[in-house]
Order: C-alpha cells, then sequence, then structure tokens
C-alpha cells in the first residue's frame, strides 16, 4: 500500500493551478447576446424548412421555389417582384438592414419530429435568425413552439388548422395563410346557392390537427345553414388508398361528400370517388356531390378530369387581377417558367413581411419583430388590404372561393375563381371557441 | 479496472474520451470556412448521436447477442417518449423522474410484449413485434388521441399542472437537472472555431457510458454467454434442460428498457413526443445502425448509429446553392454538369446515398464498420510479430539475428 502525504504547500499549489485551469474557459467565451443568432457579419441567415419528400412533397418543392426567388429579390436581384407593389417601402433592394440574406434548407418530411431537428440544426449550426417553410399544421405548430423555446421568429408557412393560431398560438409565430374556419365561412353561401339548404354530409377528415378543425368548422358552418351531418370518418395521413373509405359513403344515406384531405392525400380520395361513381349517382332524390373545402391547382393538376365543378376554396389564386399578384405571377413565371400555387404565395409574402418588419424596426431581435407586426396594415401582396392581428397573430384578408373547370384550357387554368369572399365575412373574435385555449405568451427573443 | 479486462477498459477510456471531447472533435473546420457545412459539433445532433447510441447499444444485447431479430424496437423508444413528456406535465420538469418513469414504462411494455413474441423464433417472432410495433403506433397516431396527441405530438403548455413546480410564469418552462437547464450551453472561441458545450449533451453522454459499461458488463458475464449460446444453437441448450425462455425474455426486456431511456432523453433534450418515433421506418433504422456498425461488436452499433444520424442531418442539408459554391471554380459547363450529376445524392436524395454506403458496407465489410476498423488496424500494425506460434517466432529470430 502506497501512502501519500499532503504538503499544505502542495496543496496550496494544485488548488491554484486547477482553479486557473477551470477558469481558463470563461475568457473565451464570448459576451452574452442579446438574443439568438444575433447577426454579427455582413450576411444574414434565414431557415426554409420545407418538406421535399412525404405527402406534400409538390407543395414543399413550390414552396422552396418561391423562398429562393424572395431572396434573390431582397438582395435587389430579378425584376423585385412583390417588393415594387408593397404598400411598405422600407425594403430597398440591399438585403435586410444592409446584410445580404442567406438561406439553409432543410426536408422536414411532414413529420413533427423531423421538422422539429431539420428546424433545431438551423437554428443551432447555421444561426439562423427566422424559419419559414412547411406544408402541414403538424409540423407548424410544433417548429412553432420550438422557434418559442429558441428565441427565433417563425413566419408559418401553409398550415390551414385553427390551432395554429389558435389554441397552440405563440408570440414568435405568425401566420399569413387563412384558416378552416375562414374556408368554412366563405364557403357556406356559396355551398348553399349550389346545393341548396336541405342535403346530408359526410366527412372524410385527415386525422391531423388540420383535418380535425376543418371538419369542426365546416360542420359547424354547414349545419348552421340546415344542412345534417351524418357521419364523419377519420382517414390515416398518406394513406394512398382510400377505397376502404369511399365504398360505406355509398350506403351511408348521405347525398354530399366532404374530402377534408390535402396534397397527395386529396389527390387519391378524390380520384377514387370519382372513379366509384359517387358523382353520376343520386341520393334522396337529388345530385351526389363532392366538396373539397381546401384547394390548390398543384391538387387540381393532380386529380385532372376528377376535379371538374367541385368547390372549394384558396388563399390566393395566380388568376386574381390586383398589380401584386401580377408583379409576382410575372417574375416566378419568367423565373421557373409556370404560375406559383398558393403554396409559394404564402412563403413568398411571409419571408417580404418578415424582412420588411426588421427594416422598419431597425433591428433583428425578435421582440422588435414581433412589435413591428403585430397590428401591422398593409397592401399590394396580393390578398387586398391585410391585417396581421395583434391578438393571435393571424392575417386576416379576402378569401377565393373557387371551382374546377369545366373546360381548362390548359393545366394552369384547371381551377377557376367564383368569388372573392370580402375579409368583413371571415372574420371572427380572437377568443372565439374555435380558437380558444391558447394564450400568445411573450415573446422569446433567447439568449 | 471496475470489474473490467484490460483490454474493455482501454475501449471503455477510448469511448469516455472521445464522448467527452466530442463538441470539439465533431467541429474540426472553422466556423465561416466553406467546410463548415460537415460540422456536426452543435448539441442537438450530439445529443441525437449518443442517445441512438444508447437506443443501439441496448438493441445489439438482444441481436447481437441472442439473434433475435426484433423489428419493433421504436415502440418502446415512443414508449419512452410519452412517459417522460406526461411526467413533464403532471409532476415535475426535472429531468430525474421523467427518465425513471420512461424506463420502466417501457420495461414493462417490454415484458408483455416479450412475453408474447419469443414464444416463436427467428422470422415469426421479427413479424410479431413489427405487428405489436405497427399497433402502438396506431394507436397512438389516432385512438389514443387523449394520452398522445395524435399527429401533432404531445407537447407541454402552460395550463399543465406541474405539481412539484408550481404553476410557471411567462413562457414554457424548460427540462433541467435540479436547476441546470437541459438547454444551457456555453460556446468556446478558439481563433476561427467554436464549440459548444451544452448540459443537455453531457448528461446524455454521461448516461451513455454508463449504458456502454453495463453492456460491457452484460457482454462478458455468464448471463452473456447463455444469450450467446442462443444464438448459436438454442436446440441444443434445450436437450441439455436449459430452459432458454427466461434469458431470452430478460434480454428483451433489457433492451426494450435502453429504447425507454433513449426515448426519456429524447423527450428531455426537446419536450415533445410524436408517434413518429414509433413507426415501422424507426425500428428498421436501428437495425440498420447496428448491422452498419457492426452487430455482435460493443462499440458497432454507436458507430452505426453516429453514421446514419449524420447523413440524415448533414447530407439532407446540402442543397444545390452550396454545391454551386463548391465548383465555382470550375467553367460554367463544367460546374454545371457537376451539380447535375451530384445532385440525385444529397437534400432530399440522402436515403440513396446512405443507401449505397449500406450496400457497400454489407457487401465488402460484413462485419460492419468495426470490420472497417480492424482491417485497417492490422495493415498499419506488425503484422508478423503480433501474429501467433510459428510466424511470431520467426519475427522474434529476424529481429534478433539482425
Amino acid at each position: 500500500m502506497t501512502r501519500q502525504t499532503f504538503s499544505r504547500r502542495g496543496l496550496l499549489k494544485t488548488g491554484a493551478v486547477g482553479g486557473a485551469g477551470l477558469a481558463l474557459p470563461t475568457i473565451f467565451t464570448s459576451q452574452a447576446r442579446a438574443f439568438t443568432n444575433a447577426p454579427t457579419g455582413s450576411t444574414v441567415t434565414l431557415g426554409f424548412n420545407v418538406p421535399l419528400t412525404g405527402a406534400y412533397a409538390d407543395e414543399g418543392a413550390d414552396e422552396l421555389r418561391a423562398l429562393e426567388l424572395a431572396v434573390e429579390h431582397l438582395n435587389g436581384g430579378g425584376d423585385g417582384g412583390m417588393l415594387q407593389t408593397f404598400s411598405s417601402q422600407a425594403l430597398d433592394g440591399t438585403g435586410i438592414l444592409g446584410k445580404k440574406v442567406e438561406y439553409v434548407t432543410g426536408d422536414d418530411q411532414t413529420k413533427s419530429d423531423v421538422a422539429r431537428a431539420t428546424a433545431q440544426s438551423m437554428i443551432q449550426k447555421d444561426g439562423a435568425v427566422m424559419i419559414t417553410g412547411g406544408s402541414s399544421s403538424g409540423t407548424a405548430i410544433a417548429v412553432q413552439g420550438l422557434c418559442q423555446e429558441a428565441g427565433v421568429i417563425f413566419m408559418a408557412g401553409l398550415t390551414h388548422s385553427n390551432d395554429t393560431t389558435g389554441k397552440d398560438r405563440k408570440a414568435n409565430g405568425f401566420r399569413h395563410f387563412f384558416n378552416a374556419y375562414m374556408s368554412a365561412q366563405a364557403l357556406a353561401p356559396v355551398l348553399q346557392n349550389l346545393y341548396g339548404t336541405d342535403r346530408r354530409a359526410y366527412h372524410l377528415t385527415a386525422d391531423y390537427t388540420w383535418g380535425w378543425t376543418q371538419e369542426e368548422s365546416i360542420a359547424a358552418a354547414t349545419e348552421a345553414m340546415g344542412w345534417e351531418t351524418t357521419e364523419k370518418v377519420r382517414t390515416p395521413l398518406g394513406a394512398g388508398d382510400f377505397s376502404s373509405y369511399i365504398a360505406p359513403v355509398l350506403n351511408s344515406g348521405a347525398d354530399i361528400l366532404v374530402l377534408n384531405h390535402y396534397g397527395g392525400d386529396m389527390v387519391n380520395s378524390l380520384t377514387q370517388a370519382v372513379q366509384f361513381g359517387l358523382r353520376d349517382r343520386q341520393a334522396n332524390g337529388k345530385d351526389f356531390q363532392i366538396v373539397v373545402p381546401l384547394y390548390s391547382e398543384l391538387m387540381a393538376r393532380g386529380a385532372g378530369q376528377a376535379i371538374k365543378g367541385i368547390p372549394g376554396s384558396q388563399n390566393w389564386d395566380w388568376k386574381l387581377e390586383d398589380a401584386g399578384t401580377q408583379a409576382f405571377v410575372k417574375s416566378f413565371g419568367e423565373k421557373y417558367g409556370f404560375p406559383p400555387s398558393q403554396a409559394a404565395h404564402t412563403c413568398y409574402v411571409q419571408t417580404l413581411l418578415y424582412a420588411d418588419a426588421v427594416a422598419r424596426a431597425g433591428d433583428f431581435n425578435p421582440c422588435a419583430v414581433v412589435e413591428a407586426l403585430e397590428g401591422y396594415e398593409f397592401d399590394g401582396l396580393g390578398n387586398g388590404p391585410t391585417l396581421y392581428r395583434a391578438d393571435d397573430h393571424q392575417c386576416f384578408k379576402d378569401v377565393v372561393v373557387v371551382k374546377g373547370a369545366e373546360n381548362p384550357q390548359d393545366e394552369f387554368h384547371l381551377v377557376e375563381i367564383v368569388e372573392v369572399t370580402p375579409t368583413e365575412q371571415v372574420t371572427y373574435a380572437a377568443d372565439h371557441p374555435m380558437f380558444a385555449g391558447g394564450a400568445l405568451g411573450e415573446c422569446n427573443p433567447g439568449a | 479496472m471496475l470489474g473490467l479486462e484490460r483490454k474493455d477498459t482501454l475501449l471503455m477510456f477510448a469511448v469516455a474520451f472521445i464522448t467527452l471531447l466530442a463538441p470539439i472533435i465533431l467541429n474540426p473546420f472553422p466556423a465561416g470556412s466553406a467546410l463548415a457545412q460537415f460540422n456536426a459539433g452543435y448539441p442537438d445532433l450530439m445529443q441525437r448521436f449518443v442517445i441512438f447510441g444508447i437506443f443501439a447499444i441496448g438493441f445489439n444485447i438482444l441481436f447481437g447477442l441472442t439473434g433475435y431479430l426484433s423489428f419493433g424496437h421504436a415502440a418502446f423508444l415512443g414508449i419512452g417518449s410519452y412517459s417522460a413528456v406526461w411526467m413533464f406535465k403532471l409532476l415535475s420538469m426535472n429531468v430525474i423522474p421523467a427518465i425513471l418513469l420512461s424506463i420502466i414504462m417501457a420495461g414493462l411494455f417490454a415484458l408483455v410484449i416479450g412475453f408474447v413474441s419469443l414464444r416463436r423464433s427467428g422470422i415469426y417472432f421479427s413479424i410479431l413485434t413489427l405487428a405489436f410495433a405497427q399497433m402502438s403506433y396506431n394507436l397512438a397516431y389516432s385512438v389514443l388521441t387523449p394520452v398522445t396527441n395524435g399527429e401533432t405530438g404531445l407537447q407541454l403548455t402552460l395550463s399543465d399542472p406541474r405539481i412539484l413546480d408550481g404553476a410557471s410564469s411567462g413562457g414554457l418552462p424548460v427540462t433541467s437537472l435540479f436547476g441546470a437547464e437541459m438547454r444551457d450551453t456555453t460556446t468556446l472561441y478558439v481563433g476561427p472555431w467554436t464549440w459548444d458545450f451544452s448540459v443537455g449533451y453531457y448528461f446524455c453522454a454521461l448516461l451513455m457510458l454508463i449504458a456502454f459499461y453495463l453492456s460491457v458488463r452484460i457482454f462478458r458475464s455468464p448471463f452473456g454467454m447463455m444469450l450467446r449460446a442462443v444464438k448459436s444453437n438454442q436446440q441444443r441448450m434445450n436437450y441439455t434442460g436449459l430452459n432458454s425462455r427466461p434469458y431470452t425474455l430478460a434480454a428483451f426486456v433489457i433492451s426494450g428498457m435502453y429504447a425507454g431511456l433513449a426515448g426519456g432523453l429524447l423527450a428531455a433534450m426537446d419536450p415533445l413526443a410524436g408517434a413518429d418515433r414509433m413507426q415501422w421506418t424507426a425500428s428498421g433504422e436501428v437495425v440498420l445502425m447496428t448491422i452498419l456498425g457492426g452487430a455482435g461488436t460493443l462499440i458497432g452499433p454507436v458507430l452505426g448509429a453516429g453514421f446514419i444520424k449524420y447523413f440524415e442531418n448533414i447530407f439532407s442539408k446540402i442543397n444545390d446553392g452550396i454545391l454551386h459554391q463548391w465548383f465555382a471554380f470550375m467553367p460554367d459547363g463544367l460546374e454545371n454538369f457537376m451539380v447535375t450529376v451530384i445532385h440525385p445524392f444529397i437534400g432530399k436524395g440522402w436515403h440513396l446515398t446512405l443507401g449505397i454506403m449500406f450496400m457497400l458496407v454489407v457487401i465488402f465489410l460484413p462485419g460492419g464498420l468495426v470490420e472497417g476498423a480492424q482491417r485497417t488496424g492490422r495493415l498499419f500494425r506488425r503484422r508478423d510479430r503480433n501474429a501467433d506460434h510459428v510466424e511470431s517466432d520467426a519475427a522474434r529470430q529476424r529481429a534478433a539475428a539482425e
């Protein structure tokens, strides 16, 4: 056995050296920054988190195109797109606050878990100050929560669930896209004109937050005008084959089928419903009809012939005739050779709105951005006069009601505009029961 | 030391050394440089490395030792995550009770699923576990929505009770270990390099070292020997009068608890539990990790886990813009050509790259990455002196003569 002797001198020496060693790293650590990922160099990084694989891959690819276009315009490239028509002229084509805009991309696979991991890596590794994109309310809510915790701004892409700015609203998150409640309010009068007040509806619903809230909103709006809801059936996201869900519709006594599906799911379920001959049938002495509450050109292209005459709603359509839309469609078309989808539009607009808010606030600090966006009224971005409501960070603007064209001239005119529902008709109180139960909390600058 | 042989002690120390210095080792490129794209040393990814390392170590105890190929281990990962998040919601933001509950819950589920599935072996066992995992996935995805919050995933809210913590003010509370917040990160700036040392990572790393140590002990124990016997010939074992069922069930439960620990840690690092975590693709991923690294070896599964997570997080984020930057020095035509050629393998094509790597490894290195390391090791070692018997004798004589 060895004996160890501790001398006082030895102990002091070791203590001093050890203490200095432990304290050493602190001289390297930088001063505390005011907020997460404060841009220090001559560039600022934005994170584009879009689905490149999975049920919403088409939307994701189109979003990415628009986001790249937005970066080009912010940095003074191309023809400037909507920057010319935007009511605020704080952006001058020299990036944001003189910093050149750079971006990183990631594939969120339309899975909450993956979306959070990719967003996390953009924040921690690439130093992104803002995350945008996404084509599902599930991922939007997951990433919005993450951005709130991390202290960066989340500008939601395509997310239509009431919950995004309802029970899951967050101070650091903003949504430009419309929501299921607005769809229902805009669609109900049109459905009444088309199909009358005595109808029995059968719902097939994508089984996640967006599907649930859309089903709830549409059922409430149609029941208010006298329709009856016979059954609500949930289908898994990305099911591919819906025939087993469609067969029971035939004998359910319903005469309307509401498809609360989006993207690839909607293309499949609608095509299969039409193949089953639902639209040629009679039920309760009336023609059987199909309604797709949330619509897009991309889906119309996928569904082809099946889409003819089917009504639905959109956030925006490239055939609108205002100056903002025309400028955006022109620069998008020149770059990529076809018109943009509504997913592309909302992501493009969100990026411009973020950049503009930073420019107006003169600061990248998330709390300054939140303050600049809350209650902000703007125009010239394709939807007419729009308000970013401070109570829930939801945009209020016109809703486009559309239906599948009977004789489309080409694959870009598959959808025709029925009417543009004015903002007042789709506005609701911030504490509406369908949106209750959430709180914005306080803006979090991180760090 | 610690009841280990010298060779295992060395391995243990090597693993500990690498894990503790990972923030430095994984960030070899200066922050602003073009190669910084390949840096993996940020907290979120490092945490994933060690957490999936734990998952794969546990899986290897079952698959590597007994040869039972479970295709449903992701179910235990998910159960661990849900348990942990519920603990955060109801009890406290401290990670200790959450992780304990996730290990216990995963263990209980493993006991039930293992008891049924282990009545069969081979492909039937795999299919049974797959069926159970898909069942759990579908339950979590839609049927049990009140418990799991369906597709959106279980998240913390301001209105959760959190009995021990009391009402939270301001923003959402964060997970912590007796006050040390998991997301706390100290960044070290040395010249052009930046290194992130995060509390969460070191917590996970410590647990992985414990998990690794336990697995070494299991591998070297009589119990481990029994499990190997099951793998080599279960029938013969039964004929000698040994009942192998308790051994396989114990191995199944232990590996289930490892998965539960990994799931709990995932939730502790980022308090969200989604049903995607239980999908069969996640179960398949851990099989890939183990085989890629080297099934039945101690360190293999950890290497495999790191390899796959690296591809998933780094390769999937390389886009055409970055490629254009890399090849900017070439003439335009050639640059575009190179980008077109590489395009299918990056970004959303990372699966393709991973698939090719996996094929190459399985074909040329059946023992996984560990075999690759051994082969390279042998290349550089003085082969003759380390060989046995005649050859080494000859080498010694030659050395003496010289």
